[in-house]
């Protein structure tokens, strides 16, 4: 029974099922409160969580975000129930947190992950398709250095508190979560009363959304970065039907709801500088390449005892607190009484993405597996 | 004698691109070692896809994917 369920899961029915659901489920998580065309974003949601750690202290952008929370403890579920939670690490760790430091960077400055990508072009924004072509560019780059042998090494076997230790974060988290303690006064753990930060479903429904998301995901290997990378490396549409499959259901779906707005300009949580809509998740797609995963992925595995993936997760939310407190995140759009002002990132966010290049270029010709 | 290919843990898409390689080398049998069922499924795909029979055994906890043509 088991192994039929793996056969289903592992299918083109299952992959497209996942891609489903997290369509259905994101604009839903809209309608019961999250923020516009932000159902689900896992940078935006893991940048949230550093800004209620106190990593940044911009207001507007705090919350422990429950279904980051979720999408680890529901693939540690299934991981755990199918027997394929298994404890490993080692394979470049110092390199996966700084990937994952340069693929937020890359994220906030278009604001949003590939998954709010497919969401916001499913709401209408048109930006989302700037930011998806950015992403094809850096994923098709990253294919160049993997022709080329470019590897991360290998992980080794690991003891269990290494495979337990993200999930352990995830549930220390949702303690501070329910019991909001506030450690100084006017100090964290804060929460957002006003902006995006503020704006959340009821707390068991964005968990139970994650659950679900997250154990589907981990049983269909589900990733927005290896869709476009398989079509590009060996022509292979799997993983594209499920990241395909969220953009239809979420868009039928936002049409139905009536939360599809069509347009470049002054999109909710959004801007419009093409240039670095593209270079932004350029830099996010190269990195989550390098790094085997987009974000989503990233919590799944590690929910599945990958300590390289944590370590990942953890350099996304150590790269937000950065993004935000050195001011290098794109600013939305502003419309004042008539008046457009195009947003965007500033010359250290511009400066901070091209670094960011640099660095997963310098990887891509350097990191090589080494014989024994 | 068999062809090896060791994919244990690599992340993702290498073991299937060592395998591809092996593929196209045309040497069979080919045996593929990989230490995770997402590579196990991802190698028996590609495989699957370029017309080989595919024949997978547990070994401990890892696998070996024998492919034939």
């Amino acid at each position: 029974m088991s192994e039929r369920l793996t056969r289903f899961f592992a299918s083109r029915w299952g992959i497209l099922l996942a891609g489903a659901v997290i369509g259905l489920l994101a604009p839903l998580l809209q309608k019961a409160g999250n923020p516009t065309n932000m159902g689900i974003c896992v940078a935006c949601f893991e940048r949230d969580i550093a800004g209620a750690l106190g990593l940044h202290r911009v207001a507007t952008v705090q919350y422990i975000r429950p279904e980051i929370i979720a999408f680890v403890l529901g693939s540690l579920i299934a991981a755990l129930l199918f027997r394929e939670f298994k404890p490993r690490a080692g394979s470049a760790p110092i390199i996966r947190f700084f990937l994952g430091m340069f693929a937020m960077v890359g994220a906030l400055t278009f604001l949003g992950c590939p998954w709010r990508a497919l969401l916001r072009l499913a709401g209408g924004d048109l930006n989302g398709l700037v930011g998806t072509a950015g992403l094809v560019a850096g994923i098709a780059l990253g294919v160049v250095f993997l022709k080329r042998g470019y590897s991360m090494g290998r992980s080794r076997p690991a003891p269990a508190p290494v495979g337990w230790m993200t999930p352990a974060i995830m549930l220390g988290l949702l303690l501070l979560l329910l019991f909001r303690p506030q450690f100084t006064k006017d100090g964290p753990i804060f929460f957002s009363v006003e902006g995006p930060g503020s704006k959340h479903a009821p707390l068991l429904i964005s968990l139970a959304a994650g659950l679900v998301i997250g154990f589907l995901a981990q049983r269909t290997r589900f990733c927005t970065m290896g869709a476009l990378r398989d079509v590009i490396l060996m022509r292979d549409t799997h993983l594209l039907s499920g990241a395909g499959a969220l953009f239809v259901v979420a868009l039928v779906t936002n049409l139905a709801l009536g939360q599809f707005k069509l347009g470049f300009a002054a999109q909710p949580i959004a801007h419009s500088n093409h240039l670095w809509n593209f270079l932004g998740m350029a830099l996010a797609g190269l990195a989550f390449l390098l790094a085997g995963g987009c974000p989503g992925r990233q919590l799944f595995l590690s929910g599945e005892g990958d300590g390289d993936a944590g370590i990942f997760v953890l350099g996304m939310i150590f790269g937000a607190g950065f993004a935000h407190n050195w001011a290098l995140t794109g600013v939305p759009d502003k419309l004042a009484e008539g008046v457009l002002t195009v947003g965007g990132p500033g010359p250290y966010g511009q400066a901070a993405v091209l670094i960011g290049l640099a660095f997963c270029i310098v990887l891509g010709f350097t990191m090589r597996e080494r014989a024994r | 004698m068999a062809k090896v290919v060791d994919a244990r843990g690599l992340s993702c898409p290498q073991p299937v691109i060592l395998a591809r390689q092996a593929m196209e080398e045309g040497q069979f049998p080919i045996e593929v070692l990989v230490d995770t069922v997402t590579s196990r499924e991802n190698v028996r795909r590609a495989a699957e896809r370029a017309g080989l029979k595919v024949q997978v055994e547990a070994v401990g906890d890892e696998f070996k994917l024998t492919l034939t043509r």
